[in-house]
């Protein structure tokens, strides 16, 4: 069967900036997402996370390589796939409801009908009476919960997330965390789940991948994560299995971390 | 700090009209500027006087007419000028070709004082109304496509990005995202852009008219009749005041989805 995502010897170059040399981001990525799987995507910070997870989008094309959904190589836009950002994405014109069915509406699905899946979805993202604000009448984390039901209402098989929750405050964000995995446990997607917080990524995972730190950057470890579902993102990082993941997984980030980290010192120095 | 302050403000405009009543009214005081004592009223006009003008135009209901062209005017002049920049700056803005093939031209022609036309457009549209809306729109136009244009530009482009994931085509981004951006950016300029649709009116019925309120203070500018000028001016300044009244009415309506300054609600 083939992978829901696989990335073959992809590497993005992105054209100088005046006078500067050409940046390559991303080198000399292979790796695969299987059907039904959960894969989070950790590293140090600016290292490409994000221009990985456009290319699987399909909104930034790689300089070279071929990405392939579902076995099909990718032209354009990954519509077989839903994508939440790490920044606002919702539209602040439109109401909670109107928000979370304008994918439907950008498919011809109107009126009561898009409105029922909407009222259905919002309940079951604990959002059930908050159809009528307006984005900027919620908190963060409702925020959140009205882009993962504007997701998850089309139903993609494929889930692309950026550092979803890294704008949440840490109990809010493990509340978000557990209820991503009782809506995914429920309906199997494949995910691709970007990070640089490994715990978060060990919590939720079937398998981590681990990048190195930029430029030109790529998988250097793949580490299958076989605790037991369901999981309690809370609870499970107390079990001895997980400290012990996370250390062998800190152990190979390590040098990286601190590589990426020089990095952006002498970025910011010079 | 919740004190009504609108007693204050009635009294503050009842003691400037006193005031003004007081040192321009013929003999009430001994003349300290002028030997003549009917100079002071001659120039500055007699509040009593205005507002015996205001009363009979209203008495008789010669002004309803003045009033309803000017208002159709700014009216006219105020949609034809807001649907016109809306058009051109989500061009523009999506265009980054046509921007800058007629960006100097813009330029230029914002900089240009466009009372200037005036009597051309009096040439081309007649002495009608139509020569009115002609010069409110010139200066609609450029208050409403510069809005327009930097809220296509400014639109997020996660937003963006989001609505493309979600599967919204090009026309229909242009429907469900630059659309509502830009006109949250036209409805923002609301207060300014009717009040430029007013003046156009008001300067155009000066410059030559049949009609409307500011026909009616040039008329009476040619007799040096100064009270009625001050009327008519008076007269405007309530209407322009009722109209800004209504579109901040209409504005709140329109852009309730906006945060405001301390009405987040954080639950």
């Amino acid at each position: 069967m083939p992978s829901a995502v696989s990335f073959e010897n992809i590497a993005c170059t992105f054209a100088a900036r005046a006078g500067g040399p050409a940046y390559t981001a991303v080198k000399d990525v292979t790796l695969a997402v299987g059907e039904g799987e959960f894969v989070s995507v950790v590293g140090p910070t600016g290292c490409g996370k994000s221009t990985l997870l456009n290319v699987a989008a399909g909104l930034l094309r790689p300089s070279s390589g071929t990405l392939r959904i579902f076995g099909e190589p990718l032209a354009g836009i990954n519509r077989r796939a839903g994508y939440m950002f790490q920044a606002e994405g919702l539209m602040p014109w439109r109401s909670a409801l109107a928000n979370v069915t304008a994918g439907l509406e950008f498919r011809g699905v109107g009126g009561d009908e898009a409105r029922r899946r909407g009222e259905e979805w919002l309940e079951r993202v604990g959002l059930a009476g908050f159809g009528d604000r307006f984005p900027h009448q919620l908190s963060g984390g409702m925020r959140k919960r009205v882009a993962l039901a504007q997701m998850l209402i089309l139903d993609p098989p494929i889930l692309l997330m950026d550092e979803p929750f890294s704008a949440l405050d840490v109990q809010t964000r493990s509340l978000m965390e557990n209820e991503l995995l009782e809506l995914w446990s429920a309906n199997r997607k494949s995910v691709v789940f970007i990070t640089h917080d490994l715990e978060e990524a060990i919590s939720l995972s079937d398998r981590v991948i681990v990048l190195s730190a930029g430029p030109a950057t790529r998988p250097i470890g793949d580490f299958p994560i076989a605790l037991p579902r369901p999981r309690d993102v809370a609870e499970i990082r107390l079990v001895p299995e997980f400290i012990a993941l996370h250390d062998r997984i800190w152990h190979s980030m390590k040098d990286e971390v601190l590589k990426g980290y020089a990095q952006t010192r002498n970025r910011v120095a010079g | 700090m919740k004190r009504r302050l609108w007693p204050a403000q009635l009294a503050l405009l009842a003691a400037i009209f006193v005031a003004w009543q007081i040192l321009t009214q013929p003999g009430l005081l001994p003349p300290f500027v002028w030997e003549n004592p009917d100079r002071a009223a001659f120039f500055f006009g007699e509040p009593v006087k205005m507002f015996q003008a205001i009363w009979a135009w209203f008495a008789d209901g010669t002004i309803y007419r003045h009033l309803w062209v000017t208002l159709e005017e700014t009216v006219l002049a105020f949609l034809i000028g807001s649907l016109a920049g809306l058009a051109m700056g989500l061009w523009l803005g999506l265009s980054p070709a046509a921007s800058a093939l007629l960006d100097p031209y813009i330029t230029a022609m914002n900089a240009m004082p466009r009372v200037v036309l005036a009597p051309i457009f009096m040439v081309w549209f007649g002495l009608g109304i139509w020569s009115k809306v002609a010069l409110g729109v010139t200066l609609v136009f450029f208050i409403v496509f510069f809005n327009v244009y930097q809220g296509v530009k400014e639109v997020s482009p996660v937003v963006l990005n989001n609505a493309v994931m979600l599967g919204a085509r090009r026309k229909q981004l242009l429907r469900y995202v630059y659309l509502p951006s830009a006109t949250s950016w036209l409805f923002s300029s609301l207060h300014t852009s009717v009040g430029m649709a007013f003046v156009g009116a008001v300067v155009g019925e000066y410059l030559g008219s049949a009609s409307g309120v500011g026909y009616l203070i040039q008329q009476a500018e040619g007799a040096f009749d100064i009270n009625t000028v001050f009327a008519g001016i008076l007269v405007l300044t309530a209407f322009a005041l009722v109209l800004d009244f209504a579109v901040g009415r209409a504005e709140r309506r329109l852009l309730q989805w906006r945060p405001g300054q301390s009405e987040t609600e954080q639950l």
